[in-house]
């Protein structure tokens, strides 16, 4: 049996069936992070129609283990996963999950995200600096602006991308956040205004750099069979893929294109048997308004430095044939710090046809792409509310 | 004394090396003896080819600005040099890249331009410790 035929027999095996925020979301310093995750798994549970005891597989990643979660949720968990690369770890372990449920190694798995970004509350102090206190932190190096900002000069130098195009990410994610009422920054946003906000790490002022807010979100999945008995209808993991290249920005081999990015998506377009362009909903991890152009270069979407294009052309913002990050993304929603857990909530609930205002009209398929660090590690997610097999 | 930067720290035994060549001056990189390729940062077995056969060179201290940024703020509370300061990627000629800041022109994205040709330079915070800096060749333009 080919790699690629063990592959196909895990696409569409496992649906999401609940997915929620914690409580509230946003600057919340009377909550730990630890209650962020706790407020999100109950909440997802109520969503899928199942019981928190039921939980038998535990993903997380961050700064709790899926140790502490389990044990403040008062399951047992006969499967967890801990896996940080990142922001996209969630995603990532939606395939985890799908792999553990598939085999019968658990049989009700959350994935699940906490963080107090903005208030630090219940935080613990960060890690692993041993090569960065080194070779970075004496220079001012520190704090994802100043490394990401490394790769979107190198971009513009490279294909003649222009401030201006960078603008026209937050411009369209704006749009869509001034549609979801549970969206930080909804008033209306022109390129002008980005080029004109405070200058932090040049080429990036303040408008184009994510939120910093303290949220929480989760997701439950179990096997397609018991999944058509939860309390919505599900949706379906039809590809997963994941990636990691570097850590240190100086190893990345390519400054302007994403190796793991396109090999994670290369792996969740095969596992689903769709093409690029196949799509009628996206998600991309915005951290940064040049991200999700460079991720859609590294996905196949757009040629190498066309990535902007969906944005400056209309195609990502409502009414457009490609609509892009529609809850408000990180730039404009929420960032908790590792976001990757609300582009996969706002693609379940993009194709349950639950979003309101900013519904996109038959969406069928979603493509969710997210990367860990400075485009370090990636996961991809093609989701769909059609599960045939 | 008060510093205005960080010291590198801490200093792995494997880094050593690099840190002794920037006292007296020098930009020492780790080498392949087995394929022959330098890279940074230092460690024990090559990333080309997997070799433990690993050795200690000279760099020129040439290369190209691969990329930039100017920081208008730092997060860093130890890190108090007066903003804006270029943050630098660099590619030695011998094919490293180094994180650093790019001294010796104004931060003006208009005057700094990726791939134009820098050279080494070292500024002393400790007398143990000097950090590897970059500044255009033959000066601003
Ligand atoms: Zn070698």
């Amino acid at each position: 049996m080919s790699d690629l035929a063990r592959m196909r027999e895990l696409s569409n095996a496992v649906g999401i069936v609940g997915v929620d925020e914690s409580d509230e979301i946003g600057t919340l310093p009377g909550k730990s992070q630890l209650t962020l995750h706790v407020e999100a798994i109950t909440n997802a549970a109520r969503d899928a129609g199942i019981k928190v005891s039921e939980i038998d597989g535990v993903f997380t990643a961050g700064q709790h283990s899926p140790a502490t979660i389990g044990e403040a949720i008062g399951v047992v968990p006969r499967y967890v996963d801990g896996t940080t690369v990142g922001g996209c770890s969630f995603i990532i372990m939606v395939g985890h999950a799908m792999v553990a449920l598939y085999h019968g190694l658990c049989d009700v798995a959350v994935v699940c995200h906490g963080e107090s970004g903005r208030s630090g509350v219940g935080v613990s102090p960060r890690r692993d600096t041993a090569l960065p206190g080194q070779f970075e932190f004496p220079y001012g190096f520190g704090g994802a602006p100043t490394y990401f900002g490394l790769i979107t000069t190198r971009h513009m130098h490279e294909y003649g991308t222009t401030l201006e195009q960078w603008a026209q990410v937050a411009v369209s994610t704006r749009k869509w956040a001034a549609l979801n009422p549970k969206a930080r920054n909804r008033e209306p946003l022109t390129v002008k205004d980005v080029l004109d906000s405070r200058p932090v790490v040049w080429p990036f002022n303040i408008l184009n750099i994510c939120l910093v807010t303290d949220a929480g979100g989760a997701v439950i999945l179990t096997r397609a069979d018991r999944a058509k008995d939860c309390a919505k209808k599900p949706v379906y993991v039809r590809g997963a893929g994941e990636g990691s290249e570097h850590v240190m920005l100086t190893q990345m081999r390519n400054l302007t294109f994403s190796e793991a990015t396109q090999r994670s998506g290369a792996k969740a377009f095969a596992m689903a048997g769709v093409k690029s362009t196949d799509f009628d909903h996206i998600m991309l991890y915005d951290a940064f308004t040049s991200g999700p152009p460079l991720m859609l270069e590294a996905l196949g979407l757009a040629k190498r430095g066309e990535g902007v294009h969906f944005f400056a052309e209309g195609r990502s913002t409502p009414g457009g044939k490609l609509p892009i990050n529609t809850n408000g993304g990180g730039l404009s929603y929420t960032h908790s710090g590792m976001y990757g857990i609300f582009p996969i909530i706002e693609a379940t609930r993009q194709l349950r046809g639950e979003c309101g205002a900013r519904q996109v009209p038959n969406a069928r398929m979603s493509l969710v792409n997210g990367m860990g660090g400075m485009l370090s590690a990636a996961g991809t997610l093609v989701l769909s509310n059609e599960g045939s097999r | 004394m008060d510093l205005e930067r960080p010291l590198p720290t801490p200093i792995t035994p494997e880094c050593r090396p690099y840190w002794e060549g920037a006292r007296e001056g020098k930009l020492m990189i780790t080498k392949c003896r087995a394929c022959g390729k330098p890279f940074m940062y230092p460690r024990v077995s090559c990333p080309f080819c997997a070799s433990r056969d690993i050795g200690w060179v000279q760099a020129s201290g040439r290369g190209r600005l691969f990329s930039f940024e100017i920081a208008h703020q730092i997060l860093n509370k130890a890190f108090k040099v007066k903003t804006p300061v270029v943050l630098a990627m660099v590619e030695l000629e011998e094919g490293p890249r180094l994180l650093s800041n790019l001294v010796g022109i104004a931060p003006d994205p208009k005057q700094i331009r990726c791939d134009m040709p820098v050279e080494v330079c070292f500024e002393k915070l400790t007398d143990e410790i000097s950090l590897p800096m970059f500044r255009p060749v033959g000066g601003a333009r």
